[in-house]
């Protein structure tokens, strides 16, 4: 078992003839994932990856002819948007924005719209999701994590990697991995995968990964002290962030003097989360 | 990006919000003249990008214009929280009767944009928030609705304004409306708006903060950049693609990915040392980058020894150390540099460092360690 994603998936890729589209449409391939088409508007009939993998012009297109049930959105920022309207029209009910950098007002939009659809979207700005040994739907690299009880969401990229790594130095694996993304308004949040974790039979424990700025690890402390069975261990980044600067994520910044990591931590240990001081600290708490 | 109380009520005079009269100016001569054409009773207010102008003698009154120019010669010489004032906005003195607070911002929590408004204007909202949150009214707006007109008759009833103002107010914030969606910023404030003794509203203070993330649609408003009020490295690091921010300690760090960056600074001090900076050089890192990167950091002389701390997963070691070895060839290097590399081909990255006189490590915690006591060295 596993979250979001497995070996049923049946992936679009929207923006596959991009650089960045066909270099992970291949990775995702090599891992076994079930990428059925992708979308380029004016490139439809076309194949690519050796063809492989159908180009349609359009997400209706792409769905009526392969029967794809999720959508991962390579496209560049200003067109974002525009890309996971497009898919949630088509009927997509599960969309990851992996593009960086898409305004917050456009967002707000997407979200609303999203919502009223009953749509689940990941991202935007995040490095996807990854259910190891079944389906990678994102850039998460596939060897720096093995199949295992640990359910691990994080806001945050490259220490994700971090963190899958270190674990499995030691033997640990993934039940699936979801990278939520770096932005102020995004589509899962830390609760919803929380939730997913703490219903999916196969996770034991779960790991979080958050960071300075908004809300969202505190509303998830509240989750895991009235709700959650299974035990978490988490890490959040930015203690030593300055207030008022963003810190390379749009969404990693001390508003108000709220948001700060110290919060946070504090918020989840009290409800009786382990936080670790570091990341290599992580897979020690766990035992 | 910040806008100048200047920019920001320009913006707001183009959708309609009254403001009052007056021009910038860069010198005290031309400060004077301004105060001349506006009547001699001018407010002489210092253009910086920082709040608390007011408290730090930034925001003064002139009864004429000779008074307007010594005023301004005063200001014009100031810093403000470290920052020089360079040019001071004129505005004609308005005969206040009652300060109100007026913005929009996003509320993350809520996903949608909010209407702040307060009947005690004048302060910092956020001072309000702390002492009487009940005194703010707030009215979040469907992002794909737009604010709707009972809205805004919703905000005036909430701060009791008397009944003869509605119909501006209204207007009022329609206008701020627009502008907050049609320049995308995360903030757009009016405090004061206000009730003048002629019986009308007036906005006479403005901020703005534009959204980075948008501005390849509005190239006219990105033009409107104070880079001068930037750190200059910081200004730098944008040209190449870079997220840098300054901080005050003597680790330069480079790292590959935000949450990993920020992580690198805590985990340096966690064992005793102090952060130089935060640097996040992206997915990639060719030599040009690294490059750009290493200059940055060694502009501040504070830096005694530089961190360098790669994860590689779509990004491979080697390719790394490739644009490190280049980037050293461009950029002489004079203090100790750890390097840590992990993940895809980091073996063959640290190959190739070998002969570099590096100082690498395996784990972070031994990276941070190893940077701390080659700083204290």
């Amino acid at each position: 078992m596993s979250i979001l994603v497995d070996k049923n998936t049946r992936l679009l890729v929207q923006g596959i003839t991009g650089n960045e589209g066909l270099f992970h449409t291949q990775q995702m391939l090599e891992y076994g994932t079930k990428v059925v088409a992708g979308t380029r508007p004016g490139k439809g009939g076309e194949w690519v990856l050796d063809g492989k993998v159908p180009v349609f012009d359009s997400c209706k297109a792409a769905v009526e002819a392969t029967g794809a049930n999720a959508s991962i959105i390579f496209v560049a920022a200003a067109f974002a948007p525009d890309a996971i309207f497009e898919a949630a029209d088509a009927g997509i009910p599960f969309i990851v924005c992996i593009t960086e950098g898409v305004a917050v007002q456009d967002m707000m939009r997407v979200r609303e719209y999203l919502d009223q659809k009953q749509v689940r979207l990941l991202g935007p700005n995040c490095p996807g999701l990854l259910t190891p040994g079944e389906a990678k739907v994102g850039i998460i690299p596939g060897n720096i994590a093995i199949p295992g009880d640990i359910g691990v969401v994080s806001r945050s990229g490259t220490l994700t990697y971090e963190v899958l790594y270190a674990l499995k130095l030691v033997g640990m694996g993934a039940t699936t991995c979801v990278g939520i993304g770096g932005d102020p308004i995004n589509g899962t949040n830390f609760l919803d995968c929380l939730s997913m974790f703490e219903d999916d039979p196969r996770t034991e424990k779960v790991v979080m990964i958050g960071e300075i700025g908004g809300t969202d690890e505190e509303k998830a402390a509240q989750f895991i002290a009235s709700k959650m069975t299974k035990p978490v261990v988490s890490f959040i980044a930015g203690q030593t962030a300055p207030p008022g600067k963003r810190m390379g994520h749009a969404g990693a910044i001390i508003e108000g003097g709220s948001g700060t990591a110290a919060e946070k931590v504090k918020a989840l240990e009290a409800a009786g989360v382990k936080v670790a001081k570091h990341p290599e600290e992580i897979p020690s708490l766990l035992k | 990006m910040k806008l100048h109380e200047y920019q920001s009520k320009q913006l707001f005079a183009k959708y309609g919000i009254p403001i009052p009269k007056g021009r910038v100016a860069a010198t005290a001569t031309e400060a004077r003249q301004i105060a001349e054409e506006l009547g001699g009773r001018v407010v002489v207010k210092s253009q910086v990008l920082v709040g608390g102008r007011g408290k730090a003698g930034g925001i003064r009154l002139a009864k004429s214009a000779k008074e307007a120019e010594e005023v301004a010669t005063q200001i014009l010489g100031m810093e403000i929280k470290g920052l020089p004032v360079r040019k001071v906005l004129v505005d004609q003195a308005a005969n206040i009767d009652k300060e109100i607070y007026l913005g929009i911002t996003n509320d993350r929590a809520a996903r949608r944009p909010v209407f702040m408004a307060s009947a005690a204007g004048g302060v910092e909202i956020e001072e309000v928030a702390r002492t009487n949150p009940e005194k703010i009214i707030k009215v979040h707006i469907d992002p794909l609705l737009g604010l709707r007109d009972y809205q805004a008759r919703d905000i005036a009833i909430g701060i009791d304004l008397p009944k003869e103002y509605w119909k501006l107010f209204v207007d009022i914030c329609r206008g701020l409306w627009r502008v907050y969606v049609e320049c995308d910023a995360t903030l757009a404030e009016i405090n004061p708006l206000v009730i003048v003794k002629e019986k009308t509203l007036l906005a006479l203070d403005g901020k703005m903060l534009l959204d980075d993330n948008a501005l390849f649609r509005h190239p006219d408003l990105a033009e409107m950049r104070d880079v001068d009020e930037e750190a200059s490295a910081e200004t730098e690091a944008r040209k190449y693609g870079l997220s840098f921010i300054k901080l005050d300690g003597n680790i330069g760090c480079m790292v590959n990915g935000a949450g990993l960056a920020m992580t690198t600074m805590d985990i340096i001090k966690l064992f005793g040392g102090e952060p130089a900076n935060f640097l996040d050089i992206g997915g990639g890192a060719g030599a040009d980058k690294v490059a750009a990167a290493l200059r940055i950091i060694l502009s501040d002389k504070n830096v005694k020894t530089i961190m360098f701390n790669v994860f590689g997963g779509i990004t491979r070691c080697d390719e790394v150390a490739k644009g490190i070895l280049a980037a050293l060839k461009e950029v002489k290097l004079t203090i100790p540099m750890v390097v840590r590399l992990v993940g895809t081909n980091a073996e063959e990255g640290l190959r190739l460092l070998a002969d570099a006189h590096m100082i690498t490590a395996e784990t972070l915690a031994d990276a941070a360690k190893k940077s701390v006591a080659a700083a204290k060295a």
